[in-house]
């Protein structure tokens, strides 16, 4: 039950992007078109589960015993650009038609702070192993929430007279503004902590 | 010399990192609800970008290009680590209102940006001046940004009452949607002043 509360709060509630604004970088630039706003929504969340998985047992097991909690950082980076580069190699050498739609995508992972913040939450909220992987889980799919409808706004937008200044990124930042209030609505159905 | 206050301007204004160029967004949103934050954000900032410019500019050739990225960003985390260990052991208060937007400065895309298009390709002096006007001009957008949203959202600056007790916080603007929208409307006013050229 705890469980499904977390993942439901981190989907909607919390969501990573909209309440946290993790990983606006990918958000902004990859949101013009529908079908790479799908491939990078599918992709950050498979590293962001494979990298919190890898990233907990790794605090727990490795720093905190020794004492080296202050190389948190350096050591998930370790973690986060190298399962980014085997995952790259895995698809490319299993899954060839995925490495053609997604591939592109992955590169960019290693600098989207969603999943740098998603292993750092995980540890300042002090979550077990499970909770982690459950809360990783419901960030990805909440992030991909959230690059699928703001690209499908913007889509819709693409005929729309908006004024030459606030074309782009000016825009795309008041539709997320909009979202974010939507968003605010879901905080009273379900709690974090 | 004239050259080196070139590269500067260019940092702050003509390619500002956050209005010009849209990197930096998730910290540029998340800790601009005080103006203190703001502050040492882009103080932090600055200090990262600086000194690891100034030692991708000296070994960046004797890095094989391949991995680069992997190393530039243990470059980044090593100072990152340095600066949040500062924060903690001085400004408790402070390191805990930025929580783990501290560390988020390690995947900040406008210092990987700067280290791969600049400062590998340019001697340490221009990287220094160029990755100070960057920061410059990102800390100019932070503080811009807080400045809007500290004041509406609760009537202070630097904590500060300036808009006295007859005022009414505009909540939302603390919350998540009131930056978005200023950062959007900024950008908005940004490009209205310097408009951007077709590419």
């Amino acid at each position: 039950m705890k469980l499904l509360s977390i993942l439901i709060a981190a989907i909607f509630a919390h969501n990573i992007a909209l309440r946290y604004f993790l990983g606006w970088c990918p958000l902004v630039s990859q949101s013009k078109k529908l079908s790479s706003a799908w491939g990078m929504g599918v992709a950050v969340t498979l590293v962001m589960t494979v990298t919190s998985v890898l990233n907990w047992p790794i605090y727990h097991y490795l720093l905190v015993p020794f004492g080296l909690e202050y190389l948190q950082y350096i050591a998930f980076i370790i973690v986060i650009a190298s399962s980014v580069q085997v995952l790259e190699m895995a698809i490319e050498r299993f899954f060839p038609s995925l490495y053609t739609t997604m591939g592109v995508f992955l590169p960019l992972i290693t600098v989207n702070c969603a999943i740098l913040g998603v292993s750092l939450f995980m540890i300042l909220r002090d979550y077990t192993f499970l909770t982690g992987l459950v809360y990783a889980l419901g960030s990805g799919i909440g992030w991909t929430v959230a690059i699928i409808s703001l690209a499908s706004i913007r889509e819709k937008l693409r005929f729309a007279k908006v004024p030459k200044p606030l074309q782009g990124p000016g825009i795309t930042m008041l539709i997320a503004g909009i979202m974010a209030f939507a968003f605010l609505g879901f905080s009273g159905m379900v709690g974090i902590e | 010399m004239n050259n080196t206050t070139e590269i500067f301007v260019n940092g702050l204004w003509r390619d500002n990192p956050v209005f010009r160029q849209i990197l930096g967004l998730c910290i540029t949103l998340a800790i601009t609800n005080r103006v203190v934050n703001g502050v040492t954000m882009g103080v932090a900032v600055f200090f990262v970008l600086v000194a690891s410019s100034f030692i991708v500019s000296v070994i960046g050739e004797y890095v094989p290009r391949r991995v680069r990225i992997p190393v530039y960003m243990l470059i980044i985390a090593t100072f990152v680590t340095l600066v949040y260990m500062f924060l903690r052991a001085y400004f408790t208060g402070l390191s805990q209102a930025l929580g783990a937007y501290v560390g988020l400065i390690i995947t900040n895309c406008i210092i990987l940006g700067r280290l791969e298009s600049f400062s590998s390709e340019n001697g340490p002096w221009e990287s220094v001046v160029d990755a100070a006007g960057i920061s410059a001009g990102f800390a100019a957008a932070l503080i811009a940004m807080s400045v809007v949203r500290e004041l509406l959202g609760f009537g202070t600056l630097f904590g500060i009452n300036v808009l006295g007790s007859g005022w009414t916080p505009w909540v939302s603007m603390i919350l998540a949607p009131g930056g978005f929208l200023v950062l959007g409307l900024l950008v908005w006013i940004e490009r209205s002043i310097s408009p951007v050229e077709e590419g």
